[in-house]
């Protein structure tokens, strides 16, 4: 975590691995809930639908999050970086758990009809793409990764915003008819995409 | 005022409702337990047929349980989440009702509900239903066939088709109120002349042995078992005989992915999904589904195959 310039915000008693690890263990709560309900057989007839598109959503609102977290420094002066990547990293492992519900729970693992599926039906080619994306982040997150990338890991992890518009398009076409739910979110996603237009002035902010 | 405390058994010996309502099986199972030479359980298994199709059009496999047939339901004028019909239909009022016959018939007639049923009956019918989103049920539901009401009616010569209207209350149904991209109300829905005469074709007034829920349709609702869910407009206010092919709700909304037909088929798939498989409500766990390979016209391709006959169905789905 950058050093306090202001001095307004005080030094937390944890380390910041200690925060982001409290981070990602609480937002874990929807997935451990809906699993645990799912078991008790209360999540009405079709649970595993039930669980597949809470993951989903979940993957979606944690994408918004860690896209949240830049305009929050530079337009708001709230400094989350250090909670960026566990952000990202819930929202890698909601996807993971919405991938495994299709794939696994509801497609029983059969790769001729995933390959088809995901070949021929455009949501799921645009959910798929997206996940793909996102384990690309997922693994070049560590320490390690990051040094031994470079300058080239910060072109890489751009490709998030490919990421949430490919969601925003998985997400509207998930549905018989158009939902306003998916448009709300990508509106928000838009909307967080477009602060990254504004031009920077003045001093220049170096990093990402 | 002072209660009267009487000894009450405890909930666990109530004979649920559709048990104690079906004897047959209930004196079946007393029967059994009896032969089977103990004072065993009087009571009805759980499993056991709630209704039998009393006019053959078996569906193999066992009914879908009851919460589920009533709690996951496609009615978008409740709401588009599976659970809003069941949640969000409490102030609707299916009776009283009246159903309009007209079109191309010799006895046009506004129908009471109660006269369709004193004048039609009802009849236990055990159906299949497979929903256009790749998900199936074993509904037993209780109604009369629309042939029937169409015979009374009189058919006049050069009528094609039928098409049927839903109905349209803002103030009762949620879900036709706002919505910015939702389906046009009311609701319409059609079938050509032949399909609607054919003896599977019901008018369903009851399912699990009540009348319908609002959520399922009340309280007259059509079910085609060899279609998409879809095809089985509820809450109908009027049935037209006509000579035009009909506008139907989901057609007109998305024709290149719902069709006038929509027939089920597990070799023309849906554009956004596959249609070669189910999943079974009511079976199955979380983690892993139930499920079958659909199969042409939902099982009854012995039944309704010869209407199509000639006809492409990958053109006319």
């Amino acid at each position: 975590m950058a050093p306090d310039a202001s001095g307004r915000r005080r030094r937390s008693r944890f380390s910041p691995l200690t925060r982001q690890v409290f981070l990602y263990l609480f937002c874990l709560i929807p997935a451990v809930s809906d699993i645990a309900q799912g078991m008790a057989n209360r999540l009405g007839p079709n649970p595993v639908s039930a669980c597949l598109h809470d993951f989903g959503l979940w993957a979606f609102r944690f994408l918004l999050l860690s896209l949240a977290v830049s305009p929050l420094r530079r337009f708001a002066k709230l400094d989350l970086t250090v909670y960026r990547r566990p952000l990202g990293l819930l929202a890698f492992t909601y996807a993971a758990l919405h991938v495994v519900f299709y794939a696994g729970v509801a497609r029983h693992f059969d790769l001729h009809v995933l390959w088809k599926d995901f070949t021929t039906r455009p949501f799921l080619t645009f959910g798929l793409l997206t996940f793909l994306i996102l384990l690309v982040l997922a693994m070049t997150s560590t320490r390690k990764a990051i040094m031994a990338l470079g300058r080239r890991w910060a072109r890489l992890h751009k490709l998030v915003y490919i990421a949430m518009i490919l969601a925003c398009i998985h997400y509207a076409l998930s549905f018989k008819t158009w939902h306003t739910e998916p448009f709300i979110y990508a509106a928000i996603a838009a909307g967080l995409l477009a602060l990254r237009l504004v031009p920077k002035q003045g001093k220049r902010v170096v990093g990402e | 005022m002072a209660v009267y405390r009487y000894p009450r058994p405890a909930s666990s010996d109530i004979t649920p409702r559709q048990l104690f309502f079906s004897r047959r099986a209930m004196l079946g199972a007393a029967a059994g337990g009896v032969l089977a030479g103990g004072l065993g359980s009087g009571r009805a298994r759980a499993d056991a047929p709630v209704a039998e199709p009393t006019r053959g059009w078996p569906a193999s496999e066992k009914p879908t349980p009851r919460d589920d047939v009533t709690h996951y339901n496609n009615f978008y004028e409740f709401g588009l989440e599976k659970s809003d019909p069941a949640e969000l239909s409490g102030s609707f009022h299916p009776r009283p009702w009246q159903v309009q016959v007209d079109g191309l018939v010799e006895h046009p007639q506004s129908w009471d509900l109660d006269a369709l049923t004193a004048r039609f009956g009802h009849e236990d019918r055990l159906y299949r239903m497979r929903c256009v989103e790749a998900w199936s049920m074993v509904i037993p539901w209780q109604g009369f066939e629309l042939g029937a009401l169409l015979r009374a009616a009189g058919v006049k010569a050069g009528a094609k088709y039928v098409a049927f209207t839903s109905v349209v209350r803002p103030s009762e149904m949620p879900g036709q109120r706002g919505g910015l991209f939702s389906l046009q109300w009311p609701y319409r829905e059609g079938l050509r002349l032949d399909e609607a005469m054919h003896p599977l074709t019901l008018l369903a007034t009851g399912v699990y042995g009540d009348s319908l829920p609002a959520q399922n349709g009340a309280p007259i609702r059509l079910v085609v078992p060899w279609k998409y869910g879809f095809k089985g407009i509820k809450s109908i206010t009027r049935i037209t005989v006509t000579d035009q092919q009909p506008p139907t709700s989901w057609n007109r909304m998305a024709p290149n992915e719902y069709g006038f037909y929509a027939n089920v088929n597990p070799d023309v798939d849906h554009p956004r999904w596959s249609q070669s498989s189910e999943q079974i409500i009511g079976e199955g766990s979380l983690f892993k589904t139930a499920r079958r390979p659909t199969r042409l016209f939902n099982g009854y391709a012995e039944q309704v195959a010869d209407l199509y006959r000639g006809m492409d169905l990958r053109k006319d789905f």
